[in-house]
């Protein structure tokens, strides 16, 4: 008797922890994609939430200041044309787009210089000038907490795959591609940090290691110099390629901007 | 433009100890480092900041070059009576920025 009790109990036990197992593995099938906030600590993880603690959010501010501040030969502020931010909603998740009467797409940061130029008349901010960054910080700031929605646009599309070869093409003195690290590499250990699977969920980003908020360019930028690898310039329309297969890639995730990084 | 980030209770109960948290834009530029045209860059720190409530000074701290930028300061103080808790960075170049938070006290 006791010995058959004994076996009821095991049985139980192994039938929860099956459950328990099959449960963990349906998680895991709708989504494995891990964004890099889940491979931070937890401090950083409590910095980044706390909106008065997140010095991103310093940017954010800044860039509402900007919003509604008149420049160029204009005259216009952001806000005349835009309105409210609320009008910003949605527009971080689904860039980079080909604005209307171009053939080529633009990232966030593009779109706000384009502004600038057009219909401002202003001169363009440098790359990674606070002021660019600080805006592209407040409109992505309003698309937060909203999944990554790539436009379907047709034209997007070889540029998309263009974007997707340079992924996967090996360069620099140390004969990498992103794919070797962040695809077949992605949660393992590359000294004591781990490799993020490179999801552009919080973009622009406030690195510590860097002291202020950079854009996907800066860190991709990062990436190539680690790879000794010659960056693109600035201007380059590789960046943009990259960042359409990366939002592509994670279309659907949720856009933490402005998220912290190590 | 100043851009700052203040984290302190809007209410507190006489006697107890309050955490304020306070965080500001700021480059903090060292003076050590030079620039693309090998000159060193001056250097743009903030010196001090000092905390006060209702006038009384409750947390002042000096800041040296080593401080990272856009620097995050968190400080306790009892609170005993309500009133207004004004917050003061200066620094290189005339670098002023005064912010004020009220706290009200039970």
């Amino acid at each position: 008797m006791k010995v058959l009790r004994l076996g009821i109990g095991l049985a139980i036990v192994f039938a929860a922890s099956w459950a328990l197992a099959q449960g963990i593995v349906d998680k895991g099938v709708t989504d494995k994609r891990r964004s890099g906030t889940q491979d931070m600590g937890e401090a950083l993880q409590k910095m980044q939430d706390d909106d008065t603690a997140n010095p991103g959010m310093l940017f954010v501010q800044l860039g509402g200041q900007l919003w509604g501040k008149a420049a160029g030969a204009a005259g216009k502020s952001c806000a005349d044309c835009h309105g409210g931010a609320a009008s910003m909603k949605g527009v971080a998740a689904r860039y980079p787009a080909i604005p209307k009467g171009t053939d080529a797409p633009v990232d966030l940061e593009g779109r706000i210089n384009l502004c600038r130029t057009a219909n401002q008349q202003a001169d363009s901010f440098p790359p990674e000038s606070r002021e660019l960054l600080a805006l592209a910080a407040y409109v992505a700031h309003q698309s937060r907490g909203l999944p990554i929605a790539p436009p379907d646009d047709p034209r997007l599309a070889p540029f998309r795959t263009r974007g997707q070869d340079l992924w996967k093409i090996r360069q620099g003195q140390l004969n990498l591609s992103c794919a070797i690290c962040h695809d077949d590499n992605a949660g393992r250990k590359l000294a004591g940090v781990t490799i993020p699977e490179a999801h552009p969920t919080g973009y622009p980003i406030y690195r510590l290691e860097w002291q202020t908020l950079g854009s996907l360019k800066r860190r991709l930028r990062n990436c190539l110099a680690g790879i000794r690898a010659e960056p693109y310039a600035y201007d380059a329309a590789e960046y943009v390629m990259l960042d359409l297969f990366l939002m592509d890639r994670a279309k659907g995730m949720t856009l933490e901007s402005p998220a912290v990084r190590p | 433009m100043a851009n700052v980030l203040v984290n302190a209770p809007k209410t507190a109960k006489r006697g107890s100890i309050v955490e304020i948290k306070a965080l500001i834009l700021h480059p903090m530029e060292t003076g050590f480092r030079p620039g693309p045209n090998g000159r060193i860059i001056p250097r743009n720190i903030i010196e001090r900041f000092t905390a006060t409530w209702n006038g009384t000074e409750i947390f002042d701290m000096e800041m040296s070059p080593a401080i990272a930028a856009n620097p995050f300061v968190s400080f306790f103080a009892v609170a005993s009576e309500s009133g207004t808790v004004g917050l003061r960075w200066t620094g290189d170049e005339g670098f002023v920025v005064e912010e004020r938070v009220s706290i009200a006290v039970e």
